[in-house]
């Protein structure tokens, strides 16, 4: 057995260290882990606990300063304010809203990339599907301004049928461009998901008598489920805490707007605190869709 | 496994205990920059203010309005960055503050030396030691600033001045002249719900903006007693906000940056609202024949002069301070002022804007203390009222935020 | 499955719709970014109607080049570093059974599945504690946070497809673990990295959230550029032709990915 001929030595010594790490399968894995969970870890997770820290400390009216004693001070602010409570079920309604209809819109054009379309339309529509995404995310909002906004595209194709468009102040507006740019984000994994379904297994529902209708039902859709569920958690996520686009296209409130306006100085502890509340949806969320399968679907 | 968790335990620990310092900035800057607390008195300078001007450094790093700092790349003539690199050999970096709010925070970083702040983050920043009073004796352009711009409440703190002025603007009544072809003479138009404008209202989405409320209160309901519309004692801003959610059902936009009131009005998709000249100048040099104008209605308004601050952190107080100097230079005062509309800071200042923009001056009101006298600059709202009354509390701008984000989150 | 006629047509409506729905704004985004003048009411051509200037400013506009350059760089660094981070997680999980396997995918999904801006703010609020100047590196360390996952669930999702077998034959023909790696692993894996390692630099090329709070002084990207160009009016139109020149300029990119991963995709099926 001949090694690659680096240098005898050099080479016997990784090989030796290959060797002694071989058996040693529990020594590997955490060599393999360390680097991605210190990263993750430390350096994520450990400054987002430092962050949630604040929300139990409270500020000095005074000067501003916030006061590491601990305190439910900025808690009981966003308990006492109905509003903070509207625009989390807000937030949260336009969520789903907005992952609903991705998957209505993207379930279609996925389903027939990944199975009717020919080799080459596939690769053309997964060009299509995939290009939007280099375009930026705030000339993508600012367009959809432009279309929106009073005397805008929108509004020049309603009037001759008398209708008023709805102006950059309307929460529908969010609905519709939270939708647009995170649909491919739904796409892509859904299109992965069926593209992976062999052929067999459809053919062997056919064969048993399974009509197009039934199979799709009883034996695409299930396969497609962690897929769908992994778009999802795109959707839902980047819609939980967006607060560019609300603020350019609609004028509401997210949950986002609200860690942001506060996020300076003094005002800190409120926004830990608020973003309690996106954190526990969303480590909700994950768990039902890791139970989904979505994890191996991302 | 154990051998990797025991280490990483102990540096989660460390970063929590180093977290700690985390709401507080840096404890030497607030120590030194006195929160806000430093007198004058005696012949000690204020902890912090620098004595004497430090050599210029290579570059400076800067957290702007835009607009603040142009380096001819929007247009030739507009360029007061690339001269300053000429002249001092300081590389001028900036970075765009979306909001004060943004301003604060980036400031707070600790990352940049100087800052154009407006009067509802100077008090905050100075309070939390963030930036450092400033010895106007190392400003040579200072003397020859305004009065009226000097001593202002929002920049300056028992008689310690902890800025320079970049400007002064008010807070102007955009409207659309086909809607009112008489000049409104009042805010009415954007309080009453009979408005003729009712429905295309365009207000400025800031809790800053609760003061434009109280000045309303104080025409309409004088036995609230309002005499400082930045700071409000619990009556009185529950007053200003109930009428800012009456408000919200007639207001069509909440504009954040200058630019959807310049797509907005430009349109005529929003009749009338509170805005700056900029927006108006802009249109209008696309389209001299927009049928718009602006006033400053007879009670008075809201405005801004915008401060030139120095990081109590600053990595390069040699070239910050000779920024705050040039900034105050006649002719880059004029091309500055003029650029974004607003009032110079000195008569040369205005002198050097007439040979560029005739009537800036004049249009601006640079010189008319009375037109001024109504203008009621940004400032920061605090628990203590900032005046010298113990027993007087206001609410703070938590309060003012918190409140905002009730009225336009509702 | 065959599908009827009518669910096919069906589909192909829908597709279309789909697309119509998602080039709409790009559409209007490249009208405009030949739009004579500086303001963005609609329509364009208004007033002075269209030309090109804007692309020469664009072009000539040192501020653009340099934050192209940044993006780029950034991107690099965030795509490499999370390309390795998530090959080796995703090695360790896909080749081991272990106890908290699911703990790692959950961990490393949480900076994608959490709102941008916590991990903005907590980052940057790190990096001060910790005295760090910001600047690239911590542009790069943010992106990182949330491309490692990209590359990890690519990896792994390859790693699980790809028979056990070969490795082990790897093996018995004397091959280190090393040689192993880098001749039986790594082009299996290869397509894989290719698409995570493209959709993680999308995702750091136009991110503007965490980028926001972990940038500093003097580091400017592209879109922290249109961010503040968008509140400039004269800068607005320069930023159309910007975007527009993003998308055509990342068909090459996105082509190449295709065309190699599918030709992986097709000995799969």
């Amino acid at each position: 057995m001949t090694s690659s001929g680096i240098g005898g030595s050099q080479a016997s010594a990784s090989r030796r260290l290959a060797a002694w790490l071989h058996p040693r399968r529990r020594l590997q894995l955490g060599l393999l882990l360390t680097s991605p969970l210190l990263w993750i870890g430390l350096a994520y997770l450990g400054s987002l606990a430092i962050l949630l820290l604040n929300a139990f400390w409270r500020t000095d009216p005074f000067s501003g300063k916030i006061i590491p004693e601990f305190s439910l001070d900025a808690f009981a602010k966003l308990a006492s304010s109905e509003v903070y409570r509207t625009i989390v079920l807000r937030t949260l309604g336009m969520a789903v809203a907005v992952t609903l209809t991705d998957v209505l819109l993207g379930f279609p054009i996925a389903y027939y990339m990944a199975r009717v379309a020919s080799r080459r339309t596939r690769r053309i529509l997964l060009i299509a599907v995939l290009l939007p995404l280099w375009a930026s995310y705030l000339v993508k909002i600012y367009a959809w301004r432009v279309i929106l906004q009073g005397h805008g595209l929108l509004d020049s194709v309603l009037a001759p049928f008398g209708i008023a468009g709805p102006g950059l102040n309307e929460i529908l507006n969010s609905w519709v461009v939270l939708s647009y740019l995170w649909l491919p984000y739904m796409i892509v994994p859904i299109f992965t998901g069926l593209e992976r379904i062999p052929e067999s297994l459809l053919e062997a529902s056919s064969d048993l008598g399974g009509k197009a209708g039934p199979t799709f039902r009883r034996v695409v859709l299930p396969l497609a489920l962690p897929a769908v569920a992994a778009g999802s958690i795109f959707t839902f996520s980047l819609t939980l805490g967006d607060y560019i686009t609300p603020t350019m296209v609609s004028g509401t409130k997210f949950i986002g707007n609200v860690i942001y306006d506060n996020s300076s100085l003094g005002s800190l502890p409120l926004a830990a605190a608020y973003s309690f509340v996106p954190i526990v949806i969303m480590v909700v969320y994950l768990f039902i869709a890791r139970r989904l399968g979505a994890f191996e679907s991302l | 496994m154990r051998t990797i968790r025991i280490p990483a335990l102990l540096v989660c620990l460390a970063l929590i205990g180093a977290g700690c310092g985390l709401g507080s900035t840096s404890s030497s800057a607030s120590a030194s920059a006195g929160s806000g607390g430093a007198s004058a008195s005696g012949s000690a300078l204020p902890s912090g203010m620098a004595t004497s001007l430090p050599p210029a450094e290579d570059e400076l790093n800067l957290v702007i309005w835009a607009g603040y700092a142009e380096d001819g790349s929007s247009d030739k003539t507009y360029d007061w960055v690339n001269p300053f690199e000429k002249d001092t050999g300081c590389k001028v970096n900036t970075t765009d503050g979306r909001d004060s709010a943004n301003m604060v925070s980036l400031m707070a970083t600790g990352q940049y030396d100087g800052v154009s702040a407006s009067g509802d983050a100077t008090l905050r920043m100075i309070a939390a030691g963030t930036v450092a009073p400033v010895n106007t004796d190392l400003i040579p352009n200072y003397a020859d600033v305004f009065a009226g711009l000097k001593n202002q409440p929002h920049n300056t703190v028992n008689g310690v001045p902890y800025g320079v002025p970049h400007g002064r603007g008010a807070n102007v009544l955009l409207y659309n002249t086909d809607k009112f072809p008489t000049a409104p003479t009042s805010w009415d138009v954007v309080w009453n719900p009979d408005s003729p404008a009712a429905g295309k209202i365009s207000i400025y989405n800031s809790s800053i903006y609760i003061a434009d409320a109280a000045l309303h209160l104080q025409q309409t309901n004088p036995e609230l007693g309002i005499t400082d519309i930045y700071q409000l004692t619990e009556e009185q801003f529950n007053a200003a906000v109930d009428l800012l959610k009456q408000q919200h059902d007639i207001v069509g936009e909440y504009w954040n940056v200058a630019n959807d009131q310049i797509t907005s009005f430009g349109s005529g998709d929003m009749l009338a609202g509170t805005s700056w000249q900029y927006q108006l100048n802009t249109i209008l040099l696309d389209d001299k024949n927009a049928p718009l104008a602006a006033v400053l209605p007879d009670e008075g308004s809201t405005g801004w002069s915008d401060t030139w601050m120095i990081s109590s952190t600053a990595a390069h107080p040699g070239c910050m301070y000779r920024w705050m100097n040039w900034m105050l230079d006649p002719h880059t005062n004029a091309l500055a002022t003029i650029w974004f509309g607003e009032a110079p800071v000195s008569q040369q200042a205005c002198a050097e804007a007439e040979k560029i923009s005739p009537g800036h001056c004049d249009s601006y009101h640079a010189t008319d203390e009375a037109y001024f006298s109504k203008v009621h600059f940004w400032s920061t709202p605090r628990e203590d009222c900032n005046d010298t009354d113990p027993a007087t509390t206001c609410k703070d701008v938590e309060a003012w935020i918190a409140a905002w984000t009730d009225i336009t989150g509702g | 499955m065959t599908e009827s006629r009518w669910v096919r047509i069906a589909l192909r409506a829908m597709t279309t719709l789909a697309l119509a729905f998602i080039y709409l704004p790009i559409i209007v985004l490249a009208i405009y970014a030949f739009n004579d003048s500086r303001s963005q009411v609609w329509p364009p051509g208004q007033v002075t109607g269209f030309s090109l200037r804007w692309f020469g400013e664009a072009i000539s506009n040192e501020r653009v080049v340099d934050a192209f350059i940044t993006s780029i760089a950034a991107a690099t660094g965030a795509t490499l570093l999370a390309l390795v981070l998530g090959t080796l997680a995703a090695l360790g999980v896909a080749r081991h059974r272990f106890f908290g396997r699911e703990a790692v995918s959950f961990m490393l999904v949480l900076p994608i599945a959490l709102p941008g801006v916590l991990t903005g703010i907590a980052l940057a609020a790190t990096f001060k504690t910790l005295g760090v100047d910001f600047g690239l590196a911590t542009i790069i360390v943010g992106h990182a946070t949330f491309c490692v996952v990209i590359a990890y669930n690519n990896v792994v999702a390859r790693l699980r497809r790809l028979p056990r077998s070969t490795e082990e034959a790897s093996a018995d023909l004397g091959a280190d673990t090393w040689q192993t790696f880098r001749r039986v692993l790594l082009p299996g894996i290869r397509t894989a990295l290719l698409s995570g390692g493209l959709l993680a630099f999308a995702l750091s090329f136009d991110e503007v959230i965490v980028t926001n709070f972990t940038a500093g002084p003097g580091t400017e990207t592209i879109p922290l550029w249109i961010f503040s160009a968008i509140q400039r009016p004269r800068e607005v139109p320069v930023v159309n032709v910007v975007a527009l020149a993003l998308i055509v300029l990342s068909v090459v990119p996105v082509y190449i990915a295709e065309r190699v991963s599918g030709a992986e995709s097709a000995v799969v099926r």
